[in-house]
């Protein structure tokens, strides 16, 4: 039993980064900055499934982080490419003068 | 040393680390810096996968994120030129209210969460469902439609991307035409 980590520290991990991701993503206004803000939300949601699915010593917590990467792999060769897309014909990615350029 | 066992010590250590890095994250105004230390991040949180003894997820996790998906963000950062002199900067107003928004939420989640599976201990070491034989053969039995939609949808983005990302010849063409 001592050489255990009480659930709890994982879910307080977990939470902390998951804040930080969404402190970055109002805080900052690079996109690609947001976009790596994103990342890091989804790798605290990560941590915590691999966390409880070692506690209930069941696999399909970690196959879930697995298709979860998978789909965050996916999501991010599109939205760089939409982005680079954006920086190509407007010069710049900085999403509050983005915004401006709605009309 | 202060009663706690090795485990815990590198439990503490890694979280403080994973912490200080995803900080470093929001608050470097290089992008670049801001890649390098998200890197950084993602090896502390692979090492807390070897921790809960995740194998198998450590090593996709490096080889997923710290290898292909932080090594295009780092390509896409340095196509751009982008570095601290052209980094856009929100007002002071709402980068403190954005703080202020972020402690609240924190504030509340840790109320929330505060009680919740209490005492009971991740057994990181005993657990073996993270070795690669035993999730490969959940992934391969119980989960292998999801797996083979899974490809399909990485199918999918690559195609998608490359469609985005491809100069479009036929509009530059026309504009050439027309002027």
């Amino acid at each position: 039993m001592l050489n255990g980590i009480p659930i709890n520290y994982y879910i307080m991990l977990s939470a902390v980064l998951f804040i930080i991701g969404v402190i970055g993503v109002m805080a900052r206004r690079n996109a690609i900055i947001i976009f790596m803000c994103i990342e890091l939300m989804l790798n605290a949601v990560n941590l915590l499934l691999v966390a409880f699915s070692t506690l209930h010593n069941d696999a399909s917590g970690q196959v879930f982080v697995f298709f979860i990467m998978a789909v965050a792999a996916a999501e991010v060769a599109v939205g760089l490419a939409i982005l680079s897309m954006v920086y190509r014909n407007f010069k710049t990615i900085d999403i509050d003068l983005l915004s401006r350029l709605k009309n | 040393m202060l009663g706690l066992t090795i485990t815990q010590w590198l439990f503490g250590i890694l979280s403080f680390m994973a912490i200080m890095f995803a900080l470093m994250v929001v608050f470097t105004r290089n992008p670049v810096n801001s890649v390098l230390y998200l890197v950084l991040t993602f090896f502390c949180i692979a090492g807390h996968y070897l921790l809960l003894n995740a194998q198998f997820l450590a090593v996709v996790h490096i080889v997923v994120y710290a290898g292909a998906i932080m090594v295009l963000f780092l390509f896409i950062i340095m196509l751009m030129n982008l570095n601290a002199d052209t980094e856009p900067r929100k007002h002071i107003a709402t980068r403190a209210i954005a703080g202020v928004v972020g402690g609240v939420l924190l504030f509340v989640m840790v109320g929330a969460l505060k009680g919740a599976e209490q005492l009971q201990m991740v057994q990181g070491g005993a657990s073996q469902i993270g070795l690669v034989k035993n999730l490969g053969k959940v992934l391969f039995s119980e989960f292998l439609f999801p797996f083979e939609i899974a490809s399909i949808l990485l199918l999918a983005a690559l195609v998608g991307a490359i469609m985005i990302g491809k100069r479009d010849t036929n509009i530059n063409s026309k504009e050439t035409i027309n002027n």
